[in-house]
């Protein structure tokens, strides 16, 4: 090994703390980084691979009944590869141990060979066999969350005969890798399930035999799914065809893609703040370190070794920084990387979920990372390399101090002469100051960012929950009813008020801009179910004309005033020309509000609802649900309370994870800046500090303006920090949201004082632990040294 | 705890510090130093004395044994009727900040304040101190308060910190080579500072020093070797400091 090499390994040594912090925080943005990119890529791969396999449908499309031999004709539709049509129909379900009424979606397969697209993965059992009645194969996740295996029986009210059902078997399909019940933020899979059984089985029950009423469609390689949608509307409109519609509509699938494009946003913020902060540091230590080399190189160059040599000497102790912190990195992300692989396993229900990291994905981020480490260092290198050997030789020209800005504006008088040494040191080093504090604020806005979803939700629960929605249970009907239906709920046990609603499926246009949107009537006096904007005031609904949400105006690139074109897909099918009333901010889902005696009339209809919005008496809600679940035309019944459980303890487990990795990011960066800030601090002032105490100061009397410069450094980090969270939730905020959810741009009080509490105590104790050195002073080296 | 502040200084001729059997041992390694070898040393309150002797005559390790800032292995070290070879850390703190005043050879000023600062660095620390004005005037400073170190020739700092070391009215003010670092004009200056504050705020001075020319201004002159005291010289008169030359 050459001198100069052994050199470089002592300097490493001497500083190795410094650097291994360094190193840590290089590791923390590189474990961020490969953590998103390999649980993205192997969610998409798995995602790719499962579709392939299963043969997934790329269009989906629902009518009331249409016979099978429609199904060759779409069959014949240039483009389409392959047509599975079934029988899809939505049950209430009667679980054992459940009094609150569960909801179940029966998907028929063929009689007797296994569907041609959507085909199952069985876990267990078996499929139903053909001229077996009452046979089901069940969804994964609804028999973990009922115990249930072969064997198992339970009640469904099928068209209004509640008839048992017999699990033979547990599956996966593509088409539920994640199971959403019509109207939910999150799965439920105690309240809601998927069912597959024979065709022959369910079809007689629905009056469906040699019918369908839903399509799965598989597109040839370079057809337009457009024209094909297209076709199938035309074909299925006579039998009451909704519009159909492609994967990207499709409730699994469309999850899936946000939560992958949700991953791939992520390390646009995360992992370029982490090797910022990580080359900063670099900077800091490294000019230190050059400027106390100074003879040293001076020396080398004397000896003959070449500019070069030089830069390259300090690089390679900065690419051992780098190459630790990306190989710490690699090690963190993948451990991340399969703990997040493992939280989606219980969402995403795939065969099977492979975590893997691809090498070219670790060699990209210890690449970016040597690179970001020498970025950080190239300054003070080319100080080093630029060094002329008879300056370098001499010592550093002593430090010339100014009166601090504070002083200059005349607020000095109380200053004690330790407070000015505090803040002229820190003027005098505004680099390395500003460093340290951009440190430390980005350390208090990674933790504001990592909790403000907290409030966001809040927000979102209280809007959602609270304030829009004030029932106890919301019914869907089966079809559309008559005030009669409205009546006996009002008469069923339990029930203190009824507010009767009415949907209706539709394709709205804006000129050549289309989108399918369910138009939803809301009565002229609604007290339950209420259009609420994101600032919580409600929205009145005017008795012509339409309230659109504004992710819906969006994807229309509709204004208020604009007429649409609207397609109703019920009944008579008519067509309607409504105009935009306003436009409403809301949360969750795109909507369409209209008053729901205009769009009754408007359909042609009397007074009808498809549903209603109940408040009740909590005493009685084991009857009533107990009614609800044997009422023939009742679809589903919501539970709010229940709803907004799921809702809660599903969201409380992901975000306390997210929440616990992104403080422990957090304290890295804070323990990396203020301990490499301290250990700097100490190096220079140590002399200094010293000296005080050989003049009598005491310990805690050093402590303090030791203490005091990072306690200034801290405290001004804090507000900026704060600020800078603030902004990076706003554009969080703004990157997450999708077409169908935006995120309520909410920091509340508790989570600045969070961020703040945090670094203070991370800063205190990292500081703390490097004020133990001023008990080691050396006061008799202090004699006889030159500063 | 020693106690007592300038005006219950030790009346001129007791014996301030008195040293006996003095020995300190440094482990350096697998080998032993023993840097001083059984001193026995009375230091008189308001004498002038110059500590003598090449390098590793064990002179610095005696001053800063006798300034509280080491403790000896064997031996004692009484500061009037108070034994320092017992006192912890925090009293030897209270008793360096209440009684000592060092001068080092590299200056030690902190360089973020300016010379008046320095000064006042100490003088916000002591209970009876002059103003940091007064003590600057004394060292022939008052034109340059408002100077930061950088500012300030070696000879000026230096002055600075004998008043930064004398503007809390210090028993005794401990030198270590304040001159080493200085040309002979300058360094005279420096003495003659020291000197001054000597005369006429009746401090004890030790000076530690290898320049033998500088033994004539004092009143006893200890020479160490090998560390101990290899002899004790009075001088009948002092020169002064303006007749120095070396």
């Amino acid at each position: 090994m050459r001198a100069i090499d052994r050199k470089l390994l002592r300097d490493a040594r001497r500083l190795k703390s410094q650097l291994v912090a360094i190193a840590l925080v290089m590791a923390c943005g590189v474990g961020a980084f490969l953590m998103a990119v390999s649980a993205s890529r192997s969610l998409e791969a798995t995602q790719a691979a499962y579709y392939e396999r299963a043969a997934f449908a790329h269009v989906f499309a629902q009518c009331k009944r249409a016979p099978l031999s429609l199904a060759d004709r779409v069959r014949e539709v240039p483009g389409v590869a392959a047509v599975d049509p079934r029988v899809v129909v939505s049950v209430n379900l009667d679980l054992p141990g459940m009094f609150e009424p569960a909801a179940g979606l029966i998907v028929s397969i063929p009689e007797r060979e296994e569907p041609v697209l959507n085909r199952l993965h069985l876990r267990r059992g078996r499929l139903p066999q053909p001229g077996r009645p009452g046979e089901v194969v069940v969804s994964e996740a609804f028999a973990e969350a009922h115990g249930m295996n072969p064997g198992f029986t339970f009640g469904a009210v099928i068209n209004g005969r509640l008839e048992r059902l017999s699990v033979v078997g547990v599956a996966l399909s593509p088409e539920f890798v994640y199971s959403l019940r019509p109207g939910g933020f999150v799965p439920d899979d105690r309240r809601y399930g998927v069912m597959w059984m024979r065709r022959d089985q369910l079809a007689p029950s629905f009056d469906l035999d040699g019918a369908f009423n839903n399509l799965a469609v598989a597109v040839s390689p370079g057809a337009s799914e457009a024209a094909i949608i297209d076709a199938i509307d035309r074909l299925t409109a006579p039998y009451g065809g909704e519009s159909a519609y492609g994967r990207s509509e499709q409730v699994s699938h469309r999850y899936v893609t946000d939560e992958l494009s949700q991953l791939r946003n992520m390390v646009r913020v995360t992992p370029p703040v982490f090797l910022a902060v990580a080359a900063m540091l670099i900077n800091i230590v490294i000019s230190r370190l050059v400027r106390t080399q100074r003879e040293q190189i001076a020396l080398l160059r004397a000896f003959g070794y070449t500019q070069a040599d030089v830069g390259r000497h300090f690089l390679a102790l900065v690419a051992m920084v780098g190459a630790l912190g990306a190989l710490l990195g690699i090690v963190l992300g993948a451990t991340m990387g399969s703990l997040l692989t493992g939280l989606y396993v219980r969402f995403f229900r795939f065969p099977e979920l492979r975590y893997h990291m691809e090498v070219w994905v670790a060699l990209l981020a210890v690449g970016v990372t040597i690179g970001a480490a020498c970025l950080g260092a190239g300054w003070s290198v080319l100080r080093a390399m630029r060094l002329a050997p008879a300056d370098a030789m001499r010592p550093e020209a002593p430090a010339v101090y100014r009166p601090s800005i504070v002083e200059r504006l005349g607020l000095d008088r109380t200053l004690w002469p330790s407070a000015k040494m505090v803040l002229r040191h820190l003027q005098r080093h505004k680099v390395r100051t500003a460093v340290s504090m951009l440190g430390v604020a980005a350390t208090v806005a990674i933790l504001t960012l990592g909790s403000f979803v907290n409030d966001a939700i809040d927000t979102l629960i209280d809007l959602e929950f609270h304030t829009a929605q004030r029932q106890d249970v919301l019914v869907t009907f089966n079809e559309p009813r008559s005030t009669r239906a409205l009546h006996e709920l009002r008469a069923a046990p339990g029930v203190i008020a009824a507010e009767p609603f009415r949907v209706v499926p539709a394709r709205l246009w804006n000129g050549p801009r289309l989108r399918r949107e369910a138009l939803q009537g809301v009565p002229a006096d609604a007290e339950l179910r209420r259009v609420v904007d994101h600032r919580f005031r409600e929205v009145p609904i005017p008795p012509d004309g339409l309230v659109i949400s504004a992710g819906l105006a969006e994807l229309l690139d509709a204004r208020a005033g604009d007429e649409l074109f609207v397609e109703t897909l019920e009944g008579q099918r008519p067509t309607l020309r409504v105009r935009v009333h306003r436009i409403v901010e809301n949360y969750v889902g795109t909507g369409a509000y209209i008053d729901m005696d205009a769009l009754n009339r408007a359909m042609g209809q009397g007074p009808t609802l498809s549903g209603a919005a109940l408040t009740v008496d909590a005493a009685a809600a084991a009857r009533l649900y107990n009614e609800l679940k044997h009422t023939p035309g009742v679809a589903t019944v919501t539970i709010k309370r229940a709803a907004l459980e799921s809702f809660e303890q599903t969201l409380a487990e992901n975000l306390l994870t997210m929440r616990l990795f992104n403080l422990a990011f957090a304290c890295v960066i804070a323990v990396g800046v203020v301990y490499n800030t301290a250990r700097i601090l100490y190096a220079e002032r140590a002399h200094e500090l010293a000296t005080l105490r050989v003049l009598g100061f005491y310990r805690t009397e050093i402590a303090g303006i030791f203490l005091g410069e990072l306690a200034v450094v801290t405290l001004v980090a804090l507000p900026v920090g704060m600020a800078a969270g603030y902004a990076l939730c706003g554009a969080a905020t703004w990157a997450m949201q999708t077409e169908t959810h935006r995120i309520p741009f909410v920091v509340a009080g508790r989570t600045l004082a969070f961020a703040g509490t945090v670094v203070l105590l991370v800063a205190t104790t990292t500081a703390m632990f490097v004020r133990q050195d001023l008990d080691r002073l050396n006061l008799i080296e202090v004699l006889k040294a030159r500063t | 705890m020693p106690s007592g502040r300038a005006t219950t200084r030790p009346p001129a001729g007791t014996a301030a510090f008195s040293a006996r059997g003095v020995t300190k041992v440094y482990r350096m390694g697998e080998v032993e130093v023993r840097a001083l070898d059984g001193v026995d040393l009375d230091l008189f309150a308001g004498e002038f004395v110059v500590l003598l002797g090449p390098s590793g005559s064990g002179k610095s390790t005696l001053l800063n044994i006798l300034g509280g800032l080491d403790v000896p292995t064997s031996g004692t070290v009484r500061y009037r009727d108070h034994d320092l070879s017992r006192l912890d850390d925090r009293a030897l703190t209270r008793f360096r900040r209440e009684h000592v005043g060092f001068v080092f050879q590299f200056y030690n000023l902190v360089p973020s304040l300016t010379a008046r600062e320095n000064v006042a660095l100490v003088t916000d620390i002591s209970a009876d101190p002059m103003p940091a004005d007064e003590a600057l005037s004394l060292v022939g400073l008052g034109e340059r308060m408002d100077s930061f170190p950088a500012q300030l020739s070696g000879g000026e700092q230096q002055r600075v910190a004998i008043a930064r070391a004398v503007a809390k009215r210090p028993d005794v003010l401990l030198c270590d080579e304040p001159t080493g670092a200085l040309d002979v004009k300058t360094g005279k200056v420096v003495l003659r500072a020291i000197a001054r504050a000597n005369e006429q705020l009746g401090t004890t001075a030790v000076v530690i020093t290898h320049n033998a020319a500088i033994a004539a201004i004092a009143d006893r002159v200890v020479h160490l070797s090998g560390g101990r005291v290899a002899r004790v010289e009075t001088n009948t008169s002092r020169m002064s400091t303006d007749d120095l030359s070396w």
